[in-house]
């Protein structure tokens, strides 16, 4: 009987599912559990409404809805399943939804911030019950520390301290252990140092029999850290898990074309070479390959940059991801060869890649002095009072003492708290922040280059020539454009729409693929399409690309442009104010570029640029000592993307630009790009203020520890107000009015 | 004072009681959708599969 599954047996089936299949052999038809990411699910209703739809799919035994990440999970009864059959029936139930591809992050099964998430709750459980019992040591009446109880409750709290520091603290320990074995310092090497230096060192006060224990400080700093490394975790896990979704509900059909003439639809990763694929006029080429048969036009502007359509006809290459404008058209899939643009911009991906490793993020920069400083301080101390006579014991304890009160608890919290508020931030405004350091990336920009298509302009064609159609016109060629989904068509309706409110759809239309619509009507047949569909002369021919024709009136001409995004002059005007220098690099014609440039105030511009181009530009940037912000969309721009210093894509961008962007904006305006900006540098501001109070703090505490006014109480007071100051600190980002400034 | 001989683990064993409710609803995926939960704790009866005929 098919029904809603619980949480703890999803949990349960897809451990036993991994467990069944090895590693590294996930192939998507060995599965019996779909993953789908589902658009506009926004409540129980809705979350009720997709588990209906796919518990009524035959074949399925079980499904799961999960509003937090916008997916469903779907188990099927005995064999696997296709995901066609789920996103029809999503699709009548009113929902845009795609399957995932099987890489992506398993919310049920290996979530990574799950594990750290029980860390926290161990080390949280300690800290409370450790605290506990020190206040009753530092309030207590006893007879101090000889007295038989003291020692039972540090020995009590060594008990608790030691396994939990052990298991909770290993996020720290193998990321220290990591560089070090590489030779470099991070934030979590003195952490690291800190919480095991001061749990031995406590052990062994413990058994001497003093009070000079420091359990509770070391068990609440691993706590605080864990709170910061685990928000930090969960706030990139929801970036990364929305930008797998909006790839996701981008991706596309094939109708592959079986041997014996049959069709079936798969999802396009599924495409293999070879295959024979049926792409209907306005769809988009699901695969790589070449034209098998049939002549038609394709808009390459998302592969290319370039807007003039170009006509493909047999054997001519086609790529994923551009307008099929002609006639209905059969390919044949082909993997990548050698020649190939795509081969060409994996190469350069792959070379930018390895450039960009090289980033020392801020905390790590700051770990690099602060270490040495640290331990060497604590040393001093231990030599300074050896020498001044009080004993090797006192000495220890002050060396001690000075080690816990600089541990960097709010050092290693300066940045992550900043980091873990802008990206809320940024992720309420609907731009998702994926690189961990790429906020401070961002943040050191100082020039900023645009690509033209598909960034600075909508990427969708839109009625050019409007004011020279009259409203009886437009209205009844939207009447007959509405029944098509073609590119033109759709940006007819969108124009009508906009100007007479409403678009009433005319019956009996009739459409021919690669020519036009038509309607028979009472004084005879009107045509909306190409010239010759519409028997313009050739010598008006070539004025546009899409006419309207009714009996006994001149033909109307409809003209189609790629408009600037509304905001993009305004943007752009904003990043020079602040002291930015804007270029524009396109793979566009001259006049297209030229035109957009001046319409979006872009001095330096430069057209016709092949991806290898667009990246020398950059470096010749990069030797000029600028750090380049890139924000593109095309194909042509991922090697640039990942070349750049940092960089943004929308969220229409190409699977492998969104994949190569530090982040990416939903919407379609341009100004989340000064957003973005504004919070990286706000962010960066925010995170120095944070060091200072971090520094401060131990400008303050760090001579009294090594005079040996130090203990305990003060230690872990000290401590705690400092980290929740940086983080209070941090918080303002969340809310605060932001300006992008010079 | 001997009281504490046995306050202190009854204490210890109920916090632990505690941790290890939390860690076991945290390792059967009821923290993966907390939004998803809020709205299920107010329906009914789970959607089962239409019957055919029905």
């Amino acid at each position: 009987m098919a029904r809603t599954i619980a949480a703890d047996e999803l949990v349960e089936f897809k451990q036993r599912e991994a467990g069944a299949s090895p590693a590294g052999s996930r192939a998507p038809s060995s599965s019996r559990t779909i993953t789908l990411a589902v658009e506009n699910m926004h409540c129980g209703g809705c979350m009720r409404k997709v588990e209906t739809a796919l518990l009524g799919v035959p074949g399925v035994a079980a499904a799961r809805a999960n509003l937090s990440a916008r997916r469903a999970t779907v188990i099927f009864d005995r064999d696997a399943g296709a995901a066609a059959p789920l996103v029809d029936a999503l699709e009548k139930a009113g929902f845009k939804a795609a399957e995932l591809a099987p890489d992506t992050i398993d919310n049920e099964k290996d979530n990574p911030a799950r594990p750290l998430l029980a860390r926290l709750a161990v080390a949280g459980f300690a800290a409370a019950n450790i605290m506990l019992l020190s206040v009753s040591v530092w309030s207590g009446k006893g007879g101090g520390a000889d007295d038989p109880t003291h020692a039972l409750f540090h020995w009590l709290s060594a008990a608790i301290a030691l396994p939990v520091v052990a298991y909770a603290g290993q996020p720290f320990f193998s990321s220290a252990w990591g560089v070090l074995k590489r030779g470099r310092v991070n934030m979590d090497v003195p952490i690291s140092l800190a919480i095991w230096l001061s749990a031995i060192m406590s052990l062994y006060q413990t058994m001497r029999g003093t009070d000079q224990v420091y359990f509770d400080a070391c068990v609440t700093l691993l706590f605080f850290l864990l709170i910061g490394r685990y928000l930090d975790q969960r706030v990139r896990i929801t970036a990364r898990g929305a930008a797998e979704n909006l790839i996701g509900l981008q991706s596309r059909w094939a109708h592959v074309i079986a041997p014996d003439g049959t069709i079936e639809r798969l999802p396009s990763r599924l495409v293999e070479p070879g295959m024979r694929i049926a792409v209907a006029a306005g769809e988009r080429f699901p695969a790589d390959g070449v034209i098998a048969s049939g002549t038609t036009i394709v808009d390459e502007s998302l592969i290319t940059g370039e807007t003039t359509p170009r006509t493909a006809a047999a054997d001519a290459v086609v790529y994923a991801g551009s307008v099929n404008l002609g006639g209905p058209v059969e390919m044949e899939a082909r993997a990548a060869e050698n020649d190939t643009l795509l081969a060409q911009i994996a190469r350069l991906m792959a070379t930018a890649e390895q450039a960009r490793g090289r980033y020392v993020r801020l905390a790590d920069r700051a770990a690099r002095f602060y270490a040495p400083m640290v331990h060497s301080l604590a040393l001093a101390s231990f030599i300074g009072w050896m020498i001044a006579g009080a004993g090797w014991e006192h000495a220890l304890t002050i060396a001690i003492a000075v080690l816990i009160i600089t541990c960097p608890c709010a050092l290693a919290l300066a940045v992550p708290a900043v980091q873990v508020a802008a990206s809320a931030r940024l992720f309420d405004k609907g731009i998702l922040l994926k690189a961990p350091d790429g906020l401070e990336r961002l943040a050191e920009t100082d020039v900023a280059v645009f690509d033209k298509t598909g960034t600075l302009t909508a990427g969708v064609p839109s009625l050019a020539n409007g004011d020279a159609i009259d409203d009886a016109t437009l209205m009844a060629a939207s009447a007959l454009a509405a029944a098509s989904r073609h590119p033109y068509a759709q940006a007819v309706t969108q124009a009508a729409k906009a100007r007479l409110g409403a678009v009433s759809a005319a019956g009996g239309v009739e459409e021919k693929p690669g020519f036009g619509l038509r309607r028979a009507t009472d004084g005879g047949e009107e045509r909306l399409g190409s010239a010759a569909w519409c028997g313009v002369d050739d010598a008006q021919a070539s004025a546009a690309s899409l006419w309207y024709t009714r009996p006994g009136a001149a033909p109307v001409a409809f003209r189609f442009e790629d408009k600037l995004r509304e905001d993009a002059a305004a943007t752009v005007d904003a990043l020079i104010r602040a002291g930015y220098r804007v270029e524009l690099l396109s793979g566009d014609r001259i006049e297209a570029v030229a035109a957009a440039a001046s319409a979006a105030h872009i001095a330096d511009w430069q057209a016709g640029l092949k991806p290898d181009e667009k990246i020398a530009r950059l470096d010749e940037l990069k030797a000029e000592g600028r750090r380049v912000l890139m924000v593109g969309d095309g194909l042509n721009d991922a090697p640039a993307l990942a070349a750049a210093h940092a960089s943004a894509s929308p969220s229409t961008a190409a699977d492998i630009s969104q994949t190569a962007s530090d982040a990416v904006f939903q919407g379609a305006k341009l100004s989340p790009v000064i957003e973005l900006l504004a919070t990286a540098k706000k962010a960066r501001r925010m995170s120095f203020q944070n060091f200072a109070i971090a520094f401060g703090y131990n400008i303050v505490f760090v001579p009294l520890a090594i005079a040996g006014f130090v203990n305990p109480l003060v230690a872990a007071i000290a401590m705690s107000t400092s980290s929740i100051f940086v983080t209070l600190n941090a918080v303002r980002l969340r809310t605060a009015k932001l300006e992008l400034k010079a | 004072m001997t009281s504490l001989a046995w306050l202190i683990p009854i204490a210890l064993f109920l916090g632990g009681l505690g941790l290890a409710g939390f860690i076991w609803a945290l390792k059967s995926g009821q923290y993966e959708d907390l939004d998803g939960a809020a709205w299920r704790a107010l329906e009914d009866d789970p959607p089962e599969k239409p019957r055919p005929g029905a």
